[in-house]
């Protein structure tokens, strides 16, 4: 899976999951104030990223971190990369 | 103690017959029957029960993801039948925020739908794991109250009363209640309820669901009539707009009816089975209330749903306190049983029968109990002058509530 089709299936998941518009989904688009995901989306958010990709990451303290989606790209291409 | 004169200013309804109270109203003057045959609950072993009157045409994505996430189909009923009732009353802005406005509403439980989701995944995988954050708020018991705040943006009190089909009989009289001790001056009262196989289950247990018109949707329930069987489960919400006479006036709201007396009492005698003393009492505490008599009303909305018993009980109790004279019906027999719903949107169709002038008759309603005669049911179609009605709702659990209702007559 290259860095682009994981982005792509992170951005896919979202779209669907929380009804969001795909031209809205940029990297430097905040979670909070441009995609209107709130903490309890946000728990859903790992939920169906765990589910798309098969590993767990609900656990991880720099999930905590996320801010941007570019955050949430950058996470999930590192823990692909880290458990190869 | 001085109370507060409480008048209904706005009406909701999502029925078995669709969205709104005007269809709700044409669809019992047609005398149609939302009663259909459900295949899928053959799925189920045991359960002999085969029909349900279904909520149709309903998208809940009218509604916001932000508010939706967290909505179970009872409280998108709720919902779209509480918008309803606001346009119908639009309470000025302010009256969302100032505290004086708020929210009486429940259902029989938590979603249904929701919890068998739940413990499914709960069971099998003996985990949270991929548990939904928004779960809990749609099987918490207070989850059409708290869905309907949420999403309209009411401030005020918030309560959830359950109490089976007695819960939106029961909204209706706390909030006539607070806003006549002045504790609020708007309340959005009523209940919701979406169906789930479990719930013809329970009454199918205890013998009290339909078994016998499986082929023939239709002709059941029966309300008072010789070959009644039992209940039939459906969904919806009734919700209704409570408002201080005085608030309704300053403002030229619209005033359909006026509450005027209300009644529950808890039937200790047994847990499930209905008993004719208790309807009374409680039907004559509500008169009582009303500081009215039996000599007043001209109408009764029977809860009847169709079981063998408490058809008879109801009857007996009514042919006790009004004798032979006064007008009843029940109209379980066009909507089936919608559990929590059931007090408000039956009180909603009885306002709107006393202001057309002309009652709903009992559908499927062909050959009178000898059980349940000795009260003047209603067969067809009749225009009568209506000044005041009695609803009745009596629930499992010994839960037994009367209203009163009357006529508001403008000055």
């Amino acid at each position: 899976m290259t860095d682009r089709e994981i982005i792509t299936l992170i951005d896919t998941t979202l779209v669907n999951e929380f009804e969001l518009n795909i031209d809205d989904m940029a990297a430097e688009a905040s979670l909070k104030d441009d995609l209107g995901l709130d903490s309890l989306d946000r728990v859903d958010m790992v939920i169906v990223l765990e589910k798309a990709f098969g590993f767990k990451m609900g656990e991880e303290e720099a999930i905590k971190a996320i801010r941007t989606l570019g955050d949430i790209h950058a996470f999930v291409i590192n823990k692909r990369l880290e458990m190869q | 103690m001085q109370t507060r004169r409480v008048v209904i200013s706005g009406m909701g309804s999502i029925s078995p017959f669709g969205k709104g109270v005007e269809t709700l109203v044409e669809s019992l003057f047609d005398m149609k029957s939302a009663v259909v045959n459900v295949p899928a609950l053959n799925d189920f072993g045991g359960l002999r029960t085969m029909v349900a009157a279904l909520v149709p045409g309903i998208d809940p994505r009218e509604i916001p993801r932000k508010h939706r996430r967290s909505m179970s189909p009872m409280s998108v009923f709720a919902t779209f039948a509480s918008q309803e009732a606001l346009g119908q009353s639009s309470p000025p802005a302010e009256y969302f925020t100032n505290g004086r406005m708020g929210i009486i509403m429940g259902s029989t439980v938590g979603s249904p739908v929701v919890t068998e989701e739940f413990f499914r995944g709960y069971l099998t995988n003996h985990s949270t794991e991929g548990m939904r954050a928004t779960t809990f708020f749609q099987i918490m018991n207070h989850s059409c109250a708290a869905n309907v705040a949420q999403t309209l943006g009411i401030n005020g009190r918030i309560l959830a009363p359950s109490s089976a089909c007695s819960t939106s009989c029961q909204a209706i009289g706390y909030g006539f209640e607070m806003i006549a001790f002045g504790k609020q001056d708007v309340m959005l009262c009523g209940g919701a309820d979406e169906f789930h196989p479990l719930s013809p289950a329970i009454f199918d247990i205890m013998s009290a669901a339909s078994v016998a018109y499986n082929d023939v949707p239709h002709r059941t329930p029966r309300p008072f009539d010789l070959g009644r069987d039992g209940v039939v489960c459906s969904e919806g919400s009734g919700i209704v707009v409570l408002e201080s006479l005085d608030s309704a006036k300053r403002r030229g709201a619209p005033i359909l009816a006026e509450i005027v007396g209300y009644a529950t009492r808890s039937d200790t005698s047994n847990i499930a089975d209905p008993n004719s003393d208790s309807m009374e009492a409680c039907i004559r505490q509500a008169l009582e209330d009303a500081g009215t008599s039996a000599d007043a009303i001209d109408y009764v909305n029977a809860h009847a749903t169709g079981t063998i018993q408490g058809d008879a009980a109801e009857a007996a109790a009514l042919n006790r306190v009004f004798g032979g004279n006064v007008p009843v019906s029940s109209l379980k027999g066009h909507l089936g049983h919608t559990m929590a719903a059931c007090g408000a949107l039956e009180t909603i169709a009885s306002i709107a029968m006393m202001n057309r002038g002309a009652i709903v008759p009992t559908l499927n309603l062909e050959t009178i109990d000898p059980l349940c005669a000795n009260i003047r049911h209603v067969r067809e179609v009749e225009r009568l002058p209506v000044g005041a009605f009695v609803k009745n709702s009596f629930a499992l659990g010994g839960v037994n509530t009367s209203i009163v209702i009357r006529r508001y007559e403008h000055d």
